[in-house]
């Protein structure tokens, strides 16, 4: 192991191609998982921002926010359930909003949510009807304290007294509200959707024990399917697009990893077949072949370590510089970790191809011993 | 079976072949490299052996330093018996007892003279300090102390036949086996190696077998060992 090291310090030459070519496979999956983990954050942060266990549908709804209605006495059923601890409504509408110092028809994609058990950043007594909470991403588009948004085809004017962050939907920037200020925008806006007194789109529970899907089943059997209730994980990967962009973004880094594989199975086949002749002198002065292999294992993880590093440090220099509202990009060190095994193991995986090549080299062939 | 009469030297054999015989698969043919070859060499006795190409000196040097196992017949080296042993038996056999100099020189190049005697211990027992004692210890018996922080692309042919012998024997072998260790040298350096090796050999009482064409071994040798086609002439 100690030779395999001295090799590389004394010789760095010999592994700077694969260095750099596992540098660049490394930052390209940093920069997609990223992007991922940035586009799913944006679609998902109205959800994830939810201080509670489940989400509660109605049973036609399939699964979304958009079509779901919850009227009254079917709240009333589940307020009822044994386990329920607290209750909120739940609503929201997509407007373009039109923001001061933009042009007339320069609308801003909003989505105005009306709650009622705060999420987090939000107070647990929504704001006064006809002012909001704008989520962070909104100050790109000049949105301060004090600004007052139209919404929608009948400009429903909603004033900004506050922020709060990570709880951007479907790509969008929100606003947060009291349910009677989303009724009125709704009803004003949509009158094909409009909602009653009393009538929301979707119930956020707290249950009195964590986890929830047996309290889930519970509720659902309580309104008798007329609802259909989500730990707020399946709400999440119900959202429109998310499962999708997880599946496609998934399978783009698996071949990314496919390819860091072969590149580190290849340069150290290359590599074991130049050393033949030294492996012999080191398996005839009484080198094992396990200790051969150990320190080939030894300079792939160096390599891809040195990759991983350059990587993270490429991928947090780009999370910084990219400017807030344009790619939807966040390195979290969940993803820059994550990465970073993925490409030692994938070197692993790879340099495993030479154990064959390491196993087969004939000492006797040192001293010429085979015909 | 041809035999040859006992070895000159002390009590005890570094080295006891008796009835080798190795057989390697070629295709569809049989090729005899060894056959029914006895061979015992004492304890600090030096050995030339002698042949032409394909004579099967070679074979016979891998199979008593285990490099290679016998198709028959029995190998004693330093008391163990090593022809059945298994291939992990054998590289720890070759790492504690005996040592190799190559026809070609085959020093690690990424190394250091030093480095270079240093790696047995590295693969091997991992006497720390005792080790590199012994290391600087050889390389001043071998006159090359001034060198010893050079790499052997910085070193003469000499010098670097001289740190492959100083490797041969860090791990204080019963043994050692010498593979053309002049082929690549001029003649006056080739003698100086040649009476280096009897030096050292005869200084630590060290058995060693040298496989040669070169007639300047076999009058530094004890004793000269003719093989041909397989088998030790007369």
């Amino acid at each position: 192991m100690r030779l395999a090291v001295r090799e590389m310090r004394r010789r760095p030459g010999r592994f700077a191609i694969a260095t750099v070519i596992l540098t660049l496979i490394a930052v390209l999956l940093m920069f997609l998982g990223g992007l991922l983990d940035g586009l799913v954050a944006s679609s998902t942060g109205a959800f994830r921002a939810q201080r509670a266990n489940l989400l509660v549908y109605s049973g036609n709804s399939r699964n979304s926010l958009e079509r779901s209605r919850i009227e009254p006495d079917v709240r009333h059923q589940v307020e009822s359930v044994p386990g329920v601890k607290r209750v909120g409504g739940l609503g929201s509408v997509q407007l373009g909003g039109r923001i001061p110092g933009r042009g007339a028809r320069d609308l801003v994609p909003i989505v105005l949510f009306g709650y009622e058990l705060a999420p987090l950043g939000l107070p647990s007594t929504p704001p006064g009807v006809g002012t909001v909470y704008a989520d962070d991403s909104l100050r790109a588009k000049n949105v301060g304290v004090g600004t007052t948004i139209h919404l929608g085809p009948s400009r429903s004017a909603v004033t900004v007294v506050g922020f709060v962050s990570d709880t951007r939907y479907s790509g969008q920037g929100t606003l947060w509200g009291s349910v009677e200020t989303w009724r009125q925008v709704l009803n004003a806006n949509r009158p094909d959707a409009r909602a009653g007194p009393g009538v929301v789109q979707a119930l956020v529970v707290q249950g009195a024990l964590p986890g929830g899907s047996r309290l889930a089943e519970r509720i659902d059997r309580a309104t008798d399917e007329a609802t259909t209730t989500l730990t707020i994980t399946e709400a999440i990967n119900a959202l429109p697009g998310v499962s999708q962009q997880r599946t496609v973004f998934n399978q783009i880094i698996g071949v990314t990893v496919v390819i860091a594989i072969i590149v580190v199975a290849l340069f150290f086949a290359l590599l074991t077949v130049e050393r033949t002749a030294l492996y012999g002198v080191l398996k005839a002065i009484g080198a094992s072949s396990r200790s051969l292999f150990a320190g080939v294992v030894l300079q792939a993880v160096v390599v891809a370590l040195i990759a991983s590093l350059v990587g993270i440090i490429a991928s947090l220099v780009l999370d910084a510089l990219i400017p807030a509202g344009t790619i939807p990009f966040v390195a979290t060190p969940a993803r820059l970790l994550s990465s970073a095994v993925v490409l030692v193991v994938a070197a692993v995986v790879g340099c495993a191809f030479s154990l064959r090549r390491v196993l087969r080299v004939d000492p006797a062939a040192a001293i010429g011993g085979t015909p | 079976m041809t035999t040859l009469s006992e070895s000159v030297g002390t009590a005890g054999h570094a080295l006891e072949m008796r009835g080798i015989t190795k057989v390697y698969k070629v295709a569809d043919d049989e090729v005899v490299a060894l056959d029914h070859v006895d061979l015992t060499v004492a304890s600090d006795e030096i050995v030339a052996l002698v042949g032409p190409s394909g004579s099967g000196k070679t074979t016979l040097c891998s199979i008593a330093g285990g490099l290679l196992s016998p198709t028959d017949g029995s190998v004693v080296v330093a008391g163990k018996e090593i022809s059945g042993y298994s291939g992990r038996q054998l590289t720890e056999f070759r790492r504690d007892s005996v040592g190799f100099v190559f026809q070609t020189v085959n020093l690690i190049p990424f190394l250091n003279a030093r480095e270079n005697l240093l790696v047995v211990d590295e693969i091997g027992r991992r006497l720390g300090r005792v080790a590199r004692d012994r290391a600087d210890q050889l390389l001043a018996e071998l006159g090359l102390t001034a060198r010893a922080a050079n790499l052997p692309a910085q070193l003469s042919g000499g010098q670097k036949q001289r740190v492959a012998i100083g490797r041969a024997l860090m791990n204080d072998p019963s043994l050692v086996l010498f593979d053309e260790p002049t082929s690549a040298l001029d003649s006056s350096l080739g003698d100086q190696v040649v009476r280096l090796i009897r030096d050292e050999m005869k200084a630590r009482g060290t058995a060693a077998i040298i496989v040669t064409h070169d007639d300047r071994i076999t009058h530094y040798a004890d004793r000269t060992v003719h093989i041909e086609d397989g088998r030790i002439a007369e």
